[in-house]
């Protein structure tokens, strides 16, 4: 899986049978592949590229690249070790994500989820890459969480982030702003079962803020853990998030309307089952969409035939959309 | 004094733990206990300030919006009281916390997370400690302690009282080189050496080792005694089925080779790329890749410690999978379980034995967090309950990999560096390999303590990250585990050829004082020894650092055949590889084996069996078994395309799983698994042949076919020292090579465990000969895959295949107390025929949903399908086809005749169905109903069973579904018919 490599530049211009002048120059000129395709000065071929950040426990991470590169973009897995030995090296932090325009935290079991889901990363992000990352997500980027990536998000204070509309601001002198407390916002512990669970869910898109999903959508997915349970600090912090809009999905019943377990899987507060930041451009979700790209993947294709679409797709192809049009 | 902080639920939030602990407790019949709460301790050595400990707890440790912290420190400032009402004394404590030397990967991460926070401690230890409310005595205490909260094979207990950590000096090791004077020894001192140390080596095995030393002049080392002792072992050298047996009096040289793998030399097909001789069996996927299959057992630890035990097996083969050709991807897991009844009554327990829903729930809570974590998904497998697993529960572990073509040689070129890469050594699992191939005893639990390991899942996920890394660069030239035996294992099989010469000083070890042939036969996890050429080293030891894994040349391999143990520069060791793996006499046993007559049960006729398809659905081998399957992630990779629960509530019980390797790719592989110890109690022949059967027709069910289908063998069995245990054996393996031959299905590779017996006094419990066959197939096109559920009314349903007078074994009989003796038998003949035949109806298309019948006969098959679909069921007797004389319709709706199969078939499809399977017997039964009731008629249209399908699904969940529920009801909703 995953093991077809991304055709090389010149190539897949050759390909679309696009500007043959400008591969011949670039083959001739450019040895380095990191840069530009020279295509992408006329921003016809250019591609929305996406970093698969992976860990000690990832797992999640083939499929993810996967599903980016189904959806038309570049995707590439990169270790954490080789941006920590860069930041130590004394790179510039802000430039260790500069090629990119959408950056995931697959799922998995980070460090073994050991102390809780998320939590080691989680800090590894906030010591270390945190200056990076309020780069990157300053210049108006994308950032998914799914499932530990979710966890990781959370618990690492970039989400629900309910005071912050641009992450790099409000840090400079190390407070945040009037009504944030510094104290964490919410969090995903152990659902109520008491274990791991692996099920199809139904879910209702309800924001209007994020920019994967259109408010109203109804998706299929599945989700598959142990520590999906969202549970927000207060009643305040829960209208807040209500009120900004940042509720992205709750689980639903196959009719779409909320209902108990098992079609909330966790017993998550008010069936939330995403969140997004006050921009809507960073999601955090359990559910794993890059589980179900391909149509063979829903559990009942036989039974109901098959869908071109498969809902999991639908996000990512956003995404790349998003990018298109707001960072190319 | 090291800082105990301590973390713990709010205390006006439900502890789910504490809840689940509590019903544990009363299930225990302790109804004193009210209340349990659950702390997680750590203890940190190191100086902290209370502002350093307040970060620790609320950044690192606690999460604060459910959880609350405390801590005590000798620095006074900043000390908070301890948790919860402990101070007001409402509470009965119990710490538990692991033994010295006993793995816990959480200790490690939460050194890296003080670390990232830049502070520094210098060790961390953990415990948890329950607080349980409610009037219980001291004894009552201990007794919970002990059966349920901790094990003491790994933990210790507090009761009332904080855990003590130990005194962390390290042990230093002086070396001193030990011989052990056996040229000279008796007959009786030979096996009391062989006792003493726990070497498992038989007089005529110690007396050849005797000879050895005798020839060449000295005495052996301890080294060189453990070496020999492990490699000789049962469980690496399979000495009882590649021996002599005398089998009826015939002589039987080298059982295995020849019945299972005189089967695939005999069938030559050219799709097997390697067979027996690799860590896995690989057979051609497609143009670009191979798949390689291996099924473990890991019987004895998991008896010893369920969790651990498990946890390490699945661990295990997947290393198998990692170190086989040069490191295939795995892709899939399977998990097949024995354990006696989850509710049997404490006063049937033997002493020294885990109750078998201990052993249940840790086995499965074992594979769980371990396939899980490394991200491989676990769509396959099945659970079989019988009282004789009591004290020697089974657990079979398989992984699937996916191997390019041209990665499935590997060769050891003498002057390779021996690279040893992954966790590090400690004592853990001590004589594994000899300790698995001896008898448990009720004192196995204090002996063999040492041979229980713990297993990191995220050492081997990185080890796995890394190894695809190194192998697609071509960094080495062979690989293999440490499993079983450790590096004296894996460096003795890696070196066979070619001669290897280990210092094992350099080994890197979890703690100090190991002496060298600890080192050498170490059962540590995580672990690959890989043979690396000298101008690569630096490049893959690199590569691994590079993901914080560690990597070691630890010796290399030399040219003289010999094995050379050095420890500082003192030779410890010095073997001719040839006596070591060729040295081994090769034993001689007897084997008979006599048809045991049981009652035949003259069971009355009835006018209604609604009560009794109930009874066989929600017995423990038949109802569903959802609550473990849902525990696996069987999503992850995302190449799961038909899944293990089917229907249109994702709750019917699936034939098989189909994964795609490729994503994207239409190109799958099936895998699916067929076991019957039942029939084994009448006859094993057939027991065997009706496991072929019974995997063979899942490959079918869902729509594969039979021209690319592997097998494999799982031999786990009780002492083979008696004639008629060893007897069954010969007649099992006789039916696998038969059964192989007719299907042409070749055997790939295989495992056995025997000596499955427990001894206490003089009595003996010998486990049910239990014989697993996994299969694996490789089907064209995915999308012809058929799943079990009906699908829409109108739909008409077939029966297809013979039922005859077979209920011999069945659980229509086991319902009612009896054995029988009309055992299924295959007829191979018929049965390729039929399942040729079905195959080619359903790659054209006529088949809608089809269920293979196996336990409880056509009436469970059917009563699935139709609650699966959420459809209701009319069918009819009358046209089911038979062989001779039926008498009963109980026959026709229980007996257990193999080789048969329900369809549902669309009626615009009828007539090309009924050609395309012209020649083979088969029956039209009825039709699938939309009102959700299912009901059959007997041959003159009477009304046999009737009943609402949610009452039927019902019976077939409640079983498991309450047992790990503990207290919390989760309501499940029901599900409503499309």
């Amino acid at each position: 899986m995953g093991q077809v490599q991304d055709l090389p530049l010149p190539k897949r211009c050759l390909q679309k049978g696009l500007c043959l002048l400008y591969c011949v120059l670039y083959c001739c000129n450019c040895k380095d592949r990191s840069k530009a395709c020279p295509c992408r000065t006329l921003n016809l071929m250019a591609k929305a590229k996406a970093l698969v950040l992976r860990t000690a426990g990832t797992n999640c991470d083939w499929e993810t690249e996967y599903a980016l590169k189904k959806a038309g973009a570049e995707a590439h897995r990169l270790h954490i070790q080789r941006l920590l030995d860069k930041a130590i090296g004394g790179s510039n932090l802000a430039t260790l994500f500069r090629d990119y325009h959408i950056l995931v935290l697959p799922g998995g079991f980070t460090y073994g989820d050991d102390i809780a889901a998320g939590r080691i990363l989680a800090n590894i992000l906030r010591f270390h890459l945190r200056e990076a990352l309020e780069h990157f997500l300053g210049e108006g980027k994308l950032m998914m969480g799914i499932c530990n990536g979710f966890q990781t998000l959370v618990k690492g204070g970039l989400l629900p982030a309910l005071y912050q509309t641009c992450p790099r601001a409000e840090r400079r002198d190390g407070t945040g702003p009037a009504g944030d407390s510094g104290l964490p916002e919410a969090t995903l512990t152990f659902n109520d079962s008491n274990r791991f669970e692996a099920r199809w869910i139904h879910l209702r898109a309800c924001s209007s803020k994020s920019v994967y999903v259109e408010e109203g959508e109804l998706l299929y997915l599945p989700v598959a853990h142990a520590e999906g349970k969202f549970v927000p600090r207060d009643d305040s912090t829960l209208q807040r998030l209500r009120d900004s809009s940042q509720i992205v999905f709750r689980y639903v019943d196959e009719g779409g309307d909320g209902a108990g377990y098992p079609h909330n899987p966790s017993g998550s507060v008010e069936d939330i089952a995403g969140i997004c930041n006050p921009t809507g451009r960073i999601l955090g979700m359990m559910p794993h969409p890059e589980r179900y790209v391909e149509p063979y993947q829903h559990p009942n294709w036989s039974r109901n035939g098959l869908n071109k679409e498969p809902d999991g797709l639908r996000l990512f192809l956003n995404a790349v959309k998003y990018v298109k049009k707001n960072l190319l | 004094m090291p800082v105990r902080i301590e973390v713990f639920q709010k205390e006006k939030l439900p502890d789910r733990l504490g809840e689940t602990v509590l019903s544990e407790i009363h299930a225990l019949g302790a109804k004193g206990a009210r209340e349990v709460r659950v702390v997680e301790v750590y203890l940190l050595e190191g100086r902290l300030s209370g502002e350093q400990l307040e970060k620790i707890g609320s950044e690192l440790l606690a999460d604060t919006i459910v959880q609350d912290f405390a801590y005590n420190s000798h620095l006074q400032r900043g000390k908070r009281p301890l948790p919860l009402s402990v101070a007001k004394g409402q509470y009965h404590t119990v710490e538990v916390v692991k033994k010295p030397g006993v793995m816990d990967p959480v200790e490690a991460t939460t050194l890296q997370g003080i670390a990232d926070m830049g502070l520094k401690v210098e060790w961390v230890k953990r415990a948890r400690k329950y607080l349980i409310r409610g009037k219980l005595n001291r004894e009552e205490l201990e007794t919970i302690a002990n059966k349920i909260l901790a094990n003491n094979t790994i933990e210790d207990v507090f009761i009332e009282t904080d855990s003590v950590p130990h005194e962390r000096k390290p042990s230093a090791y002086n070396f001193h080189k030990v011989s052990i004077p056996l040229r000279e020894a008796s007959q009786e001192r030979l096996l009391e050496i062989s006792r003493q140390r726990q070497l498992s080596l038989s007089l005529e095995e110690m007396q050849a080792i005797q000879r050895y030393y005798q020839r060449i002049g000295r005495e052996p080392t301890d080294a060189e005694l453990e070496t020999l002792a492990q490699t000789w072992s049962e469980h690496c050298m399979h000495k009882t089925l590649k021996g002599h047996i005398e089998y009826h009096g015939e002589m039987i040289d080298n059982l295995l080779g020849n019945t299972i793998m005189r089967a695939t030399r005999e069938l030559r097909k050219p799709w097997c790329v390697s067979v027996f001789q690799d860590n896995a069996g690989i057979i051609e996927f497609d143009g670009d890749y191979g798949i390689c299959f291996k099924v473990e057992t890991h019987n004895h630890p998991s008896a010893l410690e369920p969790y651990g035990g498990a946890s390490t097996g699945l661990g295990g083969v997947i290393r198998d999978i990692l170190g086989c050709g040069l490191g295939a991807r795995p892709i899939l897991n399977t998990d097949v379980f024995c354990f006696a009844r989850p509710d049997l009554p404490y006063s049937h327990l033997p002493k020294g034995v885990l109750h078998p829903r201990r052993v249940f729930k840790g086995v499965v809570q074992g594979v769980r967090d371990y396939g899980n974590r490394m991200g491989i998904p676990t769509v396959n497998g099945a659970i079989y309950f019988d009282d004789r697993y009591v004290a020697n529960p089974l657990v079979f572990c398989g992984t699937v990999g996916l191997i390019p073509r041209n990665r499935c040689k590997k060769k050891v070129v003498p002057g390779d560096a021996i690279l040893l890469v992954g966790g590090r050594t400690g004592r853990d699992g001590l004589h594994g390999a000899t300790f698995s191939s001896a008898q448990l005893t009720e004192d196995s639990e204090v002996l063999s303590g040492g041979a229980v390991q713990i297993g990191n899942p995220i050492t081997e996920k990185k080890l796995l990250d890394l190894l695809l890394v190194a192998r697609d660069r071509n960094l080495y030239h062979s690989i293999t585990d440490c499993g079983a035996g450790g590096l004296s294992s894996a460096v003795g099989e890696m070196g066979k050829d070619t001669g290897a010469e280990v210092d094992l000083e350099k080994v890197p070890l979890k703690y100090s004082g190991l002496s060298y042939w600890e080192i050498w036969l170490s059962e540590a996890q995580e672990r690959m020894v890989l043979a690396v050429p000298p101008k690569r080293i630096e490049e893959i030891v690199n590569l691994f650092r590079s993901e914080s894994v560690e990597a070691t040349v630890i010796g290399r391999f030399t040219r003289d055949k010999r094995l050379h143990l050095m420890y500082q520069g003192h030779e410890v060791g010095g073997l001719e590889m040839d006596f070591l793996h060729k040295g081994l006499p090769r034993p001689l046993k007897k084997a008979h084996w006599t048809q045991p007559q049981h009652t035949e049960p003259d069971l009355p006729r009835k006018r209604d069996y609604t009560v009794d398809l109930k009874r066989i659905l929600s017995s423990w081998n038949v109802c569903s078994k959802e609550w473990v399957i849902r525990q696996y992630d069987h999503e992850v990779q995302g190449g799961c395309v038909l899944k293990p629960l089917q229907g249109v509530a994702n709750d019917g019980p699936g034939d098989a799983c189909i994964v795609t390797p490729v994503l994207g790719s239409r190109k799958g592989i099936i895998v699916s698994c067929g076991m019957n110890p039942k029939y084994g109690d009448i006859d094993p022949y057939h027991m065997a042949a009706s496991a072929i059967d019974e995997a063979l027709r899942q490959i079918i069910s869902v729509g594969g076919d039979l021209s690319r289908v592997a097998l494999l063998d799982n031999f786990s069995w009780g002492n083979t020292d008696l004639p008629d245990q060893l007897g069954a054996l010969v007649r099992a393996a006789l039916a696998c090579y038969h059964m192989a031959l007719y299907f042409g299905t070749p055997f790939i590779s295989g495992k056995d465990s025997l000596n499955n017996e427990f001894r206490r006094g003089d009595t003996a419990i010998n486990i049910p000969p239990t014989l697993l066959i996994s299969a694996l197939a490789v089907m064209e096109d995915v999308g012809r895959a058929v799943s079990m559920d009906a699908k829409e009314p109108g739909n008409l349903i077939y029966i297809v295949g013979l039922t005859k007078e077979e209920l011999g074994g069945s659980h229509y009989y086991s319902i009612h107390g009896h054995i029988g003796n009309s055992v299924p038998r295959v007829d191979a003949h018929w049965a390729r025929k039929t399942m040729e035949a079905l195959s080619r109806a359903v790659r054209k298309g006529l088949v809608r949903a089809c269920h293979d019948c196996s336990e409880g006969g056509l009436a469970v098959a059917a009563a699935e399908m139709s609650f699966a679909g959420g459809l209701g069921m009319e069918l009819g007797l009358g046209a089911v086809p038979i062989e001779g004389d039926i008498k009963g319709e109980d026959t026709r709706l229980f007996s257990e005749s193999n080789s048969r199969f329900l369809v549902e078939v669309r009626p615009q499809m009828v007539g090309a169905f009924e050609k395309a399977l012209k020649g083979i017997p088969y029956g039209l039964l009825g039709r699938v109903k939309k009102e959700p009731v299912f009901v059959i008629k007997d041959r003159h249209g009477r009304t046999l069973i009737h009943e609402g399908i949610y009452s039927l699904k019902e019976a077939w969940q409640s079983p498991l579904s309450t047992i790990g529920a503990g207290p919390v009801r989760l309501r499940r909703t029901r599900a409503v018919g499309s």
